[in-house]
């Protein structure tokens, strides 16, 4: 790329001729102020937050989107500049309920650390205010739009990353409202559940549906066996909560923490993430050999699953009828665990904790009650189980390691790397490698599935079989372009795996949010930091393929018998409906 | 949804908009065009046209009724045969403009901004129609009305049919 040369606040710095003005800044270590403006994802110049004065051009221009060229001379903090920027902040302010005490994004909020930091002390401006109802239809997602300062980034995540599009800017000028269309609820249009649009909020206009009240409650209740199981993908995130750098695992401490928040077991989901591969690697075998419908699809993201039901059904046959790991436990906690220790399952509350929103829309599917009961009786993200560690006054960072609990609680590598992109893929491999060729594979990490890239392809030659041909594609928008390629009768594979949040699991939409100035810092995508978290505590594991965990071994041998067998078919294995994808009835389209 | 009844009871608006896409073209550039045309056959751009015509055109209904929105040419609701417009401007207020809506609203059994059910009329506020001398009035398709008290309401109703 060529090089300019451009001058900021005095210092002369050489930048690549495509960087907007902001990044040239970035670069040189000046901080400007952004809001409506998302790396990667926003770019729309829409808030003015970020405005500089240059000397070619009239008036303030916003950094975020103007380009820089040879000999460009910036200032970003005249006071022209400070005092339009705090302008433009209290004319926020003017239109925006300020009850920041008792707001989600209290103290994590990008909107209050811009009036913060501009010193803004009071509002000059007062004006009519917009108040709108909050949303509650939606299971996952809870928005309230008289929070909202209109930034668009989750129209932008919606759209363009995850091609559901359900978020839209409606209507014009003071009346303007970022929503579904005809001002329905989120639960009441193809929203997928997903919680990007939460992870990209700067203010507290978008926030996970509460379960941490009813998880409080159930803890406090003498009469219930409270346990709980933890994805994959909570230990790569969670220390965030606490301080650490993103990428810090912390399994230990967040087992320590849980036994002192009151559950009476600690169990982990990457047993049941094994479990699945079992199911689902012998699923893939079993349609291989009788020509059953391929290629297979996972089923463990909840977002993408609804994705499909509403956008691709020709695709739902595809779909594996493996249960999600959170389901599966579910299944077998109010079953296999309370049979095994002698108690009633009408007593065992059994919680979950997630990096994902849409595991609380996917434990409340009504093939949830495989035991009788609800599988699964609350769900809290990331965030939520923060929130709870703290409330408790826990001193997170300074609790001992502790392991998870038996029975239910060993895991593998293999069950571990589910929370990242190309995770499940490459635990089914493993297995799968090992039981059609009954040979031993020397190398267990397969490179090829691995990163960040959205649609990733690899061919994997097993012998006795030949070659498995195998995509992954994560963030719904690659989902979509994978599944239009395959539509038009490219790309011919035997099994594909699809994760609705950009990075897998440890890009959940119920994980620590990481902030619009944060993400223009760091060295990487958050979700490749947290990817070497997971890696790491593969790479530590003596036993790293799912066919290896001795309570897999152990459960299939005195309880289900084997898998796709009479006992896992009723309980870790589900179906799928169709849904339509508008909220009005419509007619079919002429044919092509 | 998708109906199942397949396209030979296909729904006649249905069939037109298929007509104005097949003329203009599916591609997103041509949603304002697309939406102008359609509006102007059905008077109104109801939900489930939009959601066809998002389904059509590959985009998301939330932009269709976003643009639907923006702009104040298009309209969500049907419009009556007669538009009703009332002058809230300042001197046909004071006037007793108010007293005027809540008779027609009264009359009509409709709300301001609504048409009657059997889409007679369409009932609309406006701000100053340049006929302050004649406060307050009103104007139906045009007609302008002035010097009104509420007993000339049922009169100019019956006006129109
Ligand atoms: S969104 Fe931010 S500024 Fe608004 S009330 Fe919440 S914390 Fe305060
Ligand atoms: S949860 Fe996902 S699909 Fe639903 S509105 Fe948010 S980003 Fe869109
Ligand atoms: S809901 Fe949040 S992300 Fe979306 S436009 Fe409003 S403030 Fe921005
Ligand atoms: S305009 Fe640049 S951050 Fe909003």
């Amino acid at each position: 790329m060529e090089m300019v040369t451009v001058t900021i606040d005095g210092v002369e710095t050489q930048v690549p001729s495509d960087y907007t003005v902001l990044k040239a800044a970035q670069k040189a270590g000046v901080h400007i102020p952004t809001l409506c403006y998302l790396k990667d994802i926003n770019q729309i110049g829409a808030c003015r937050v970020c405005l500089v004065e240059i000397d070619r051009a009239r008036g303030l221009q916003a950094s975020c989107v103007y380009p820089v060229s040879e000999g460009l001379k910036i200032h970003t903090h005249t006071p022209a500049v400070l005092e339009a920027r705090k302008a433009v902040v209290e004319l926020l302010l003017s239109n925006h309920p300020q009850d920041c005490l008792t707001c989600i994004r209290n103290t994590t909020c990008e909107l209050q650390a811009l009036a913060q930091q501009m010193g803004i002390d009071h509002v000059r401006f007062t004006g009519e205010r917009k108040e709108y109802p909050i949303d509650f239809s939606s299971p996952s997602v809870q928005r309230d739009a008289s929070k909202c300062i209109l930034c668009r980034r989750c129209v932008a995540v919606c759209n363009q990353v995850q091609n559901v599009g359900v978020l839209g800017l409606i209507n014009r000028g003071f009346e303007s409202i970022v929503g579904p269309a005809f001002h329905r609820g989120l639960g009441e249009v193809n929203c997928t559940n997903c919680g990007q649009c939460i992870n990209v909020c700067p203010v507290g206009a978008l926030k996970e549906v509460d379960h941490t009240e009813r998880v409080w409650k159930a803890l406090a209740d003498p009469s219930k066996h409270v346990i709980v199981q933890t994805a994959p993908s909570i230990r790569a995130g969670l220390g965030e909560e606490f301080g650490l750098p993103i990428g810090t695992p912390v399994t230990g401490k967040m087992v320590a923490a849980l036994r002192r928040l009151g559950f009476a077991k600690v169990f982990d989901t990457d047993f049941t993430a094994d479990l699945t591969i079992m199911e689902e690697g012998n699923e893939l075998l079993h349609r291989i050999g009788t020509g059953g419908k391929l290629p297979l699809i996972t089923s463990c993201s909840p977002g993408w699953v609804k994705f499909c039901e509403h956008n691709y059904p020709d695709f739902i046959e595809n779909l594996s009828s493996a249960k999600s790991p959170q389901a599966m436990f579910g299944a077998l906690a109010k079953t296999y665990y309370a049979e095994n220790n002698n108690i009633d399952p009408a007593t065992i509350y059994s919680v979950s904790a997630m990096p994902c929103t849409a595991k609380k829309f996917e434990c409340a599917r009504p093939e949830m009650e495989a035991s009788g009961y609800p599988d699964v009786d609350a769900v809290i993200t990331t965030r939520e189980l923060a929130r709870m560690i703290k409330k408790a006054g826990i001193d997170f960072l300074n609790l001992p390691d502790e392991d998870f609990d038996k029975s239910m609680g060993a895991s593998t590598g293999a069950g571990v790397i589910f929370g990242a992109t190309g995770g499940v893929m490459e635990a089914a491999l493993r297995t799968v490698y090992e039981v059609i060729s009954g040979e031993t594979l020397q190398n267990v990490e397969f490179n090829a599935v691995r990163g960040m890239e959205g649609i990733k392809e690899a061919a994997v030659n097993i012998p006795g079989f030949g070659e498995v041909r195998v995509a992954v594609a994560h963030g719904l928008q690659n989902a979509a372009d994978l599944l239009d390629r395959i539509r038009s009768g490219e790309g011919d594979y035997h099994f594909i795996e699809i994760m609705a949040c950009p990075g897998g699991c440890v890009g959940g939409g119920g994980q620590p949010i990481v902030s619009g100035p944060m993400r223009l810092t760091l060295p990487e995508d958050y979700q490749a930091l947290r990817h070497k978290a997971i890696y790491t505590v593969d790479r530590d594991k003596t036993l790293r393929k799912s066919h290896e965990n001795p309570e897999v071994i152990e459960i299939y041998e005195k309880y289900l018998g084997k898998p796709l067998g009479e006992k896992s078919h009723h309980l870790l294995h589900t179906k799928y409906t169709k849904r339509p994808k508008y909220s009005v009835e419509i007619p079919d389209q002429p044919e092509k | 949804m998708s109906c199942q009844c397949g396209s030979a009871s296909k729904d006649e608006r249905f069939v037109k908009i298929d007509q104005i896409l097949d003329q203009n073209g599916r591609d997103e550039s041509f949603l304002i065009q697309n939406l102008e045309q359609i509006q102007h056959i059905l008077g109104y751009l109801p939900e489930d046209v939009q959601a066809y015509l998002a389904e059509a055109m590959g985009i998301p209904l939330s932009k269709v009724y976003g643009v639907v929105t923006f702009y104040s040419l298009f309209t969500t609701e049907p419009i009556g045969k007669h538009k009703i417009s009332i002058c809230l401007g300042t001197a046909c207020y004071v006037k007793g403009a108010g007293e005027i809506l809540a008779e027609f609203e009264k009359q009509l059994k409709i709300k301001v901004g609504e048409t009657t059910p059997d889409g007679r009329f369409t009932l609309t506020a406006c701000r100053c129609l340049g006929a302050c001398g004649l406060a307050p009035v009103l104007n139906v398709n045009g007609k302008v009305f002035g010097r009104l008290t509420t007993d000339d309401i049922a009169g100019i109703l019956a006006q129109f049919e």
